[in-house]
């Protein structure tokens, strides 16, 4: 019991985003101890990226790159007992793990346990689900699903830490899932190492706000920091590591003679990011109450948190949905002065123009124009300039017509001769449509989802 | 009083939520908590944001931090995968606050 007491998890993350630098994980396990790394791959968007790769390829819709990471870092992990979480497995885990193991048989390391968990993808259930109850209703808007049924192109379920947890009880040493929410990949395994009761709440929020404060990598460390130029050798920035304690608090940290910058000041700054109502920050493990957090400076690029507290999850599950909701083209050009704002506005009304004369019509709303270098981004809190010297002409359009949207980017180089002086920079080439991915935030009951654990050795 | 822009007295980081942005702003010293949480109100949020957030704009208060979080609705230009702005995720709304300017009791500057 001592023992436990004293015991402390070290958790790193190697990756914070589908791709984040490479250089993470392969510095990590290499520059200073640690128990677990873990890596975030999937924003809202990547699930809808990699169910088009899986219906082009039926072995591909996972990360790649994960798997390609696993072949450099397996050797030095097996040495240090490290273990790896990772959401890498999109929407075919079946086909990541086979790649995994493949990698692993190459590199010659053996008795690697590689375990995934399941159940998280309800793309194929959506039509039962919808007639047992489930309403899918988009939880932002409250808009009903009906329009969008049949332009869904992917649908994962945000599932927690016991499914990780469970597949680590089986003795996995890499654990793929697919949707299972960011800060749940590090809270699991301190449910393991410590046994944590699923039900201790508190505890639950103290490993979900660890897996909040690391799951952006090196944004902990001073990464997109207010006062950068205090934060030290940038390029060798560290990656984040947390030190957990059996009693919830912990420590953010980073590796010894590694760059970057570990203050109050830097970890709040992520404490705060996308955070929302900080009293009921939801996970699917609990609620987290960020307005319980002590944070205090425990020596250098040391910063201690203790005290969370946290209570019951909803008896939802969020789900992200995605669906094709046509097309969209953007375009670039440079704008010289004098007169950069007269002459944008004339070029955009010679493409819309010849975009009618090609025989396509795109709405006024479905138009896009935007002068990059006129103080854009500041709009409203920094004046704008009367005359700017130079802008980025930013033209595009929306349509679900994508021949009318290669008609307008086929309409951009010309305007170069047949328009005002000064346009240059037309070195990206031609602009092409792409699709446009819709997002459909929703809920599920709890009840429907069951995952399943499958762990295989190496 | 001293006309100071933001960023002297506090810092800030911002990215999205759903369709509209989240911006933190951290005070500099549990005494300018207590000076930004009387000043930096919603109205002034949204007046400085005008341009840029078409919806409401709620706080939160997270004193054992000396912060405010703030959610700006409908601010990214229709939402992440959607929008064609140059800032479709309010990675830059935390910077953008901390330009404008507060008048500041003098000894809060020390």
């Amino acid at each position: 019991m001592q023992a436990q007491q004293n015991k402390k998890v070290l958790i790193a993350n190697a990756q914070g985003f589908w791709g984040d630098s490479l250089l993470g994980s392969l510095r990590l396990v290499e520059e200073g101890p640690v128990d677990y790394l873990t890596f975030d791959y999937l924003a809202e968007i990547t699930m809808s990226i990699m169910q088009k790769q899986k219906m082009r390829d039926a072995n591909s819709g996972y990360a790649t790159d994960f798997v390609q990471l696993i072949g450099r870092i397996i050797k030095i992990c097996k040495q240090k007992k490290i273990k790896i979480i990772a959401n890498a497995g999109g929407v075919n885990l079946r086909a990541c793990l086979k790649a995994i193991k493949k990698t692993i048989v190459e590199t010659g390391v053996t008795g690697i346990h590689v375990g995934i968990v399941e159940g998280d993808d309800i793309m194929d259930r959506l039509a039962e689900l919808r007639v047992s109850g489930e309403t899918f209703a988009n939880m932002e808007t409250g808009e009903a699903i009906e329009p969008i049924v049949d332009r869904i192109t992917s649908a994962n379920v945000y599932i927690g830490a016991a499914g990780i947890v469970e597949a680590l009880r089986q003795g996995a040493d890499i654990v793929v899932t697919g949707r299972a929410s960011d800060p749940s990949l590090v809270l699991a395994p301190l449910i393991y190492e410590f046994g944590w009761p699923l039900d201790d709440y508190d505890k639950m929020a103290a490993g979900t706000i660890m897996g909040h404060v690391i799951e952006c990598g090196s944004q902990c460390t001073g990464g997109n920091f207010t006062d950068w130029q205090t934060v030290p050798d940038m390029a060798r920035i560290g990656f984040p590591v947390v030190e957990a304690n059996a009693d919830g608090s912990f420590v953010v940290t980073k590796h010894d003679n590694t760059g970057g910058l570990v203050s109050v000041e830097t970890v709040t700054s992520q404490l705060l990011y996308e955070l929302g109502d900080p009293k009921s920050y939801l996970s699917p493990d609990c609620i987290a109450d960020f307005t319980s957090i002590q944070i205090s400076q425990d020596g250098e690029n040391r910063v201690r948190i203790s005290g969370i507290r946290g209570r019951e999850a909803t008896s939802s599950f969020k789900v992200s949905m995605s669906y094709s909701n046509g097309y969209k083209v953007l375009c670039t050009l440079c704008i010289s002065g004098p007169d950069t704002v007269e002459k944008a506005q004339r070029l955009a009304d010679m493409v819309f123009a010849r975009v009618q004369m090609h025989g396509f019509d795109i709405a006024e709303d479905d138009r896009f124009l935007e002068l990059f270098g006129n103080n854009l981004l500041y709009r409203g809190i920094v004046p704008r300039l009367e005359h700017p010297h130079e802008v980025l002409l930013r033209l595009g359009a929306k349509s679900n017509n994508p021949k009318a949207l290669q008609v307008l980017a086929a309409e951009i180089a010309p305007l170069i001769t047949s328009g005002p002086p000064g346009i240059t920079g037309f070195a990206g080439g031609r602009a092409r449509p792409t699709e446009i991915v819709g997002y459909w935030p929703t809920l599920i009951d709890k009840s429907r989802i069951n995952t399943q654990i499958l762990v295989e050795e190496v | 009083m001293a006309r100071v822009a933001l960023g002297q007295i506090a810092l800030a980081r911002s990215g999205d939520k759903g369709s509209g942005s989240n911006i933190g702003v951290i005070a500099r010293s549990p005494q300018l908590y207590t000076f930004l949480s009387a000043q930096l109100t919603t109205a002034v949020i949204k007046e400085a944001f005008k341009e840029i957030c078409l919806g409401d704009v709620v706080r939160y208060e997270l004193p054992n931090l000396n912060a405010l979080n703030f959610l700006l609705a409908n601010s990214l230009g229709g939402g992440g995968t959607e929008a064609m702005i140059t800032d479709a995720q309010g990675k830059v709304h935390g910077p953008a606050l901390l330009h404008i300017k507060m008048d500041v009791p003098e000894h809060l500057l020390m």
